[in-house]
């Protein structure tokens, strides 16, 4: 199987950069709306069985949906070895971050109500808003960071080095980054309550996701005005053939202000992405108490497509830009794993994607209508 | 702090967050399967007790497994904030077992979990067992993977390094699944996991009895706990016998240092049952030996030498002498890449090049080096010899002693004398964290012995660290010693919490 290869390099850099994209992206529409729905949890639920009709709604699939975070981790190591060890390390204490919150959330799920206590259940429902929170604050600031470019470079063996420190990640664009992040996912969670929760608790979300939908519309506006007039970009003057063996060395960067929008010039069907991340949350922002509940969901996760899209358009060839020393940016010709890995990894998607979503799809339709606080208060044992 | 520290402190976190992970991984691997089998049993029987154990112990796997999940997510990780330049050396090869992982297991298990505890009165019987042994065979399939990429580290096979791209890469996947080290790691530690699963249920079955509390249920349990950890026992010394063999195969050092052997001995090697070893003399006082026995676990034959330390200190000197020249042609090639000549020298020392790489623990240019540092990098070739003589003996001695365990509770099961056997019964509720104990020294074993190489002859560990600052590092490592501390209390109490509940005998199940 490894030595017909009938995909050349350049193609197999293309295909992997789009996977990874889906990758992000349905980690950001599956975990998302997990993520969503614990920043939404003391909100939505003000009494201790309202908390449980909403973390239930989620406890029967987060495990499955963070395995997206999980794969994406994977995926970018073996697709993506230099922009994984650049970028998780780079970040260190960002990335320490959302592990420590995502670290709670499964032990959140499963231990909040093994245990009767209201001290005991509102301190895990905090930690669980918390670590709803963190990383999708962390994730945005980081996407900020990467449109604003990283101060980052090699030595000639490819060994890296930083000059910045987490506080330096926690400036004035990037937060808002990290708020449009918030935003976002707060608003897919509520979609998510309001589809699945009852009474009550999705009535809350369905109202609340309208005033998030707004911010999240504003942030996302700022954030692209702010990225149209700063002088953020790059853009490769010579090297980095996308046929060659990557070496992130072997070209050379100079700064290009507006450079980030020049894609949309390029390819104006493009502008569809940046026009997803707008018009889906203004819909949410708008329609007043749909019966449509699936439709607004997926309408929020088609906005939450478009946003991830627009961060990926906007980069392009860039996956990490360096700031300090341009030339050393990590880009999708240079940043890849070998033609081989690349095509295994290809084949092993294409076999095992298909069959992941099959079984995700009929654990749904299994799991499908909604979580009833009658059904919550008379099963304590095969809830949470 | 300076780079020793970064260092120092990177290993504690790796090693740490590591073993902390494996308290909970045999657990989730050997409960998963016996839960299965549990229900199994109550499909084809109709009988309640076997769905009321399924529900029980299932539980008490949900727990755990919760804790397998958070811990876990910092290992995929972890090498990417804290082993940059080794995610950057051997990430084409290393990332696909991890994300073949993810796309093949991890999702299987993952989302069938869910339903297992949520799936109760929404799947016909039939259904519901299915996935049971989905979300088993996932965490299973799951060990394979990992392993694999473990198994890669010990014995690095189906990769070359590429001078253009500063790093390994693949050059045959099939050679990387099909390693013998990781073939044999994996059912190794497979087995280990069903051990550790049998032992939790049978411990705590005996409490149960001793108490004399849900004595059908603990009487059942027990008797499925025996066959299967008796099984498992036999197959985790048997296969880790295969795994000895692999290892003076592809880590001869790893077994020298494991036996405190400093010298070759004539064939057939003997085992020192007993001995302790002295590092700073290179010697080992009070050896006991059992004549032959080592000979025949490493190299399956009589006439076959075990190579003792000092002779392969000698030939790591040779290797290292041999790699200079592929490191000086490296050099030449990254400032040239079309320096044909450096490209050839390369080519015909490349195998030596990760050798070469151990000097810049002592100076920058592998070529400058002084025979003494030369002979220093030879030494540090052996791994802390005290640690691996020590953790192996007490491993193998808990291994041989659950056989005897099980096949005792296994002959008592077969007499249905489990009850009155209070002594039986004491003992197998004390060696509960016998099991985990056995597990973590075997990583120790394995992962310390492998040392000072992060990837086996290619990648010394000090090379592999990012260049992070070292007060970060000090920082997340008191962070997940204080956080992994505290999330594990509260693990241990929600499980005597669930274990002192005791099952719950649910009515006459109706048709589902």
């Amino acid at each position: 199987m490894e030595h017909a290869m009938p995909i050349d390099f350049a193609t197999l850099k293309v295909v992997w950069w789009l996977l990874l994209g889906v990758l992000l992206t349905g980690f950001a529409i599956m975990d998302g709306f997990d993520l969503g729905a614990a920043i939404m949890l003391p909100f939505v639920g003000r009494t201790d069985a309202e908390r449980r009709v909403a973390i239930n709604t989620v406890g029967p699939v987060w495990e499955g949906n963070q395995v997206w975070l999980i794969l994406g981790g994977g995926a970018i190591f073996a697709a993506w070895p230099a922009l994984y060890a650049a970028s998780f390390s780079g970040f260190y204490l960002a990335m320490l971050l959302v592990l420590a919150a995502l670290i709670l959330r499964p032990v959140g799920f499963k231990f909040r109500s093994k245990m009767p206590g209201p001290t005991w259940r509102s301190t895990w429902d905090w930690l669980l808003f918390t670590g709803g929170l963190v990383p999708s604050l962390v994730f945005g600031v980081a996407m900020g960071n990467l449109l604003e470019g990283v101060p980052f470079g090699f030595d000639s063996e490819l060994r890296a080095h930083y000059e910045f420190g987490l506080f330096d990640l926690l400036n004035p664009f990037a937060l808002v980054c990290g708020l449009v992040s918030v935003a976002m996912l707060a608003t897919h969670g509520a979609r998510y309550l309001a589809l699945k929760a009852d009474g009550l608790v999705a009535a809350r979300a369905a109202s609340l996701s309208r005033w998030t939908a707004l911010a999240w519309l504003v942030l996302f506006a700022v954030a692209g005005v702010w990225l149209a007039r700063s002088g953020f970009g790059l853009r490769i003057a010579s090297g980095a053939l996308s046929g060659a063996a990557p070496d992130p060395l072997a070209k050379t960067v100079l700064p290009d202000p507006g450079a980030w929008l020049a894609n949309y010039q390029h390819w104006p069907l493009a502008r569809l992405l940046p026009g997803a991340g707008l018009v889906a949350p203004l819909v949410l922002a708008l329609v007043p108490r749909a019966r449509a509940q699936v439709a607004l969901f997926l309408c929020s996760a088609v906005g939450v497509a478009g946003v991830i899209g627009t961060m990926g358009v906007s980069l392009f060839p860039f996956l990490m830009p360096s700031s300090s020393e341009p030339s050393s940016s990590l880009t999708l010709w240079d940043a890849s794993s070998s033609a081989r890995t690349l095509w295994i990894m290809l084949l092993a998607t294409v076999l095992f994607l298909p069959i992941v979503l099959a079984y995700t799809t009929w654990v749904y339709r299994v799991l499908r209508g909604r979580v009833t606080a009658a059904h919550v208060e008379a099963n304590p044992d095969s809830t949470y | 702090m300076s780079d020793s520290s970064l260092l120092e402190l990177s290993r504690w976190q790796f090693a740490i967050t590591a073993l902390y992970h494996f308290l909970f991984v045999p657990l989730t691997l050997g409960l998963s399967v016996l839960v299965a089998i549990m229900e199994s049993v109550f499909v084809m029987t109709g009988r309640t007790v076997w769905r009321d154990m399924t529900r029980f112990w299932g539980t008490l796997f949900g727990i755990n497994f919760a804790m397998g999940v958070a811990t876990g997510i910092t290992m995929e990780f972890q090498f990417g904030t804290n082993w940059a330049y080794y995610s950057h050396y051997v990430g084409d090869i290393f990332g696909v077992p991890l994300a073949i992982e993810g796309l093949m297991a991890f999702f299987l298990e993952a989302t069938f979990i869910g339903l297992f505890f949520f799936g109760w009165d929404r799947l016909s019987r039939v259904q519901h067992l299915a996935v049971a042994w989905l979300v088993a065979i996932g965490s299973n399939l799951s060990a394979l993977w990992i392993l694999i990429a473990n198994g890669w580290m010990q014995n690095p096979v189906g990769a070359h390094f590429n001078p253009d791209t500063m790093r390994m890469e693949l050059t045959s996947i099939g050679e990387v699944i099909f390693n013998p080290v990781a073939q044999s790691k994996f059912v190794h530690t497979v087995s280990a996991g069903y051990v550790t699963g049998a032992m939790f249920v049978l411990s705590i079955s005996a409490w149960f009895i001793l108490k004399g509390r849900h004595l059908e249920f603990a009487r059942r349990s027990a008797t499925v706990a025996v066959s299967f950890g008796l099984a498992a026992a036999l197959s985790v010394v048997v296969l880790g016998d295969e795994s000895g063999y692999t290892a003076n195969q592809h880590q001869k050092m790893k077994i020298a240092a494991m036996e405190s052997m400093w010298h070759t001995e004539p064939a057939p090697a003997p085992f020192v049952v007993f001995g302790v070893p002295d590092v700073k003399n290179r010697t080992t006082h009070a050896e006991v030996k059992v004549p032959w026995m080592l000979g025949l676990i490493a190299t399956r034959s009589t006439d076959q030498e075990v190579q003792g330390i000092y002779e392969l200190v000698a030939i790591a000197h040779e290797r290292i002498v041999a790699g200079i020249p592929a490191y000086t042609a490296l050099r030449a090639l990254r400032a040239d890449s079309h320096n044909t000549a450096a490209r050839a020298t390369l080519e015909a020392h490349a195998s030596d090049l990760g050798y070469a790489l151990l000097l810049r623990r002592y100076v920058a240019d592998p070529a400058m080096a002084t025979p003494a540092q030369i002979d220093q990098a030879a030494w540090d070739t052996v791994p802390s010899v005290g640690w691996l003589f020590w953790s192996f003996r007490l491993m193998v001695a808990m291994g041989f002693f659950f056989i005897l365990l099980f096949g005792w509770g296994f002959w008592l099961a077969t007499r249905r004398d489990c009850d009155g056997q209070r002594g039986f019964l004491r003992i197998a509720l004390w060696s509960l964290p016998l099991p985990w104990l056995a597990a973590e020294l075997g990583w120790v074993v394995a992962e310390h012995g492998r040392q000072p190489w992060a990837i086996e002859g290619v990648l010394p560990t000090f090379l592999a660290v990012s260049p992070i600052p070292a007060s970060s590092v000090a920082t997340s490592l008191a962070g997940f010693v204080l956080f992994y501390t505290t999330l594990a209390v509260v693990d241990v109490m929600l499980l005597r919490k669930y274990i002192r509940l005791g099952p719950k005998p649910s009515a006459a199940v109706g048709e589902p």
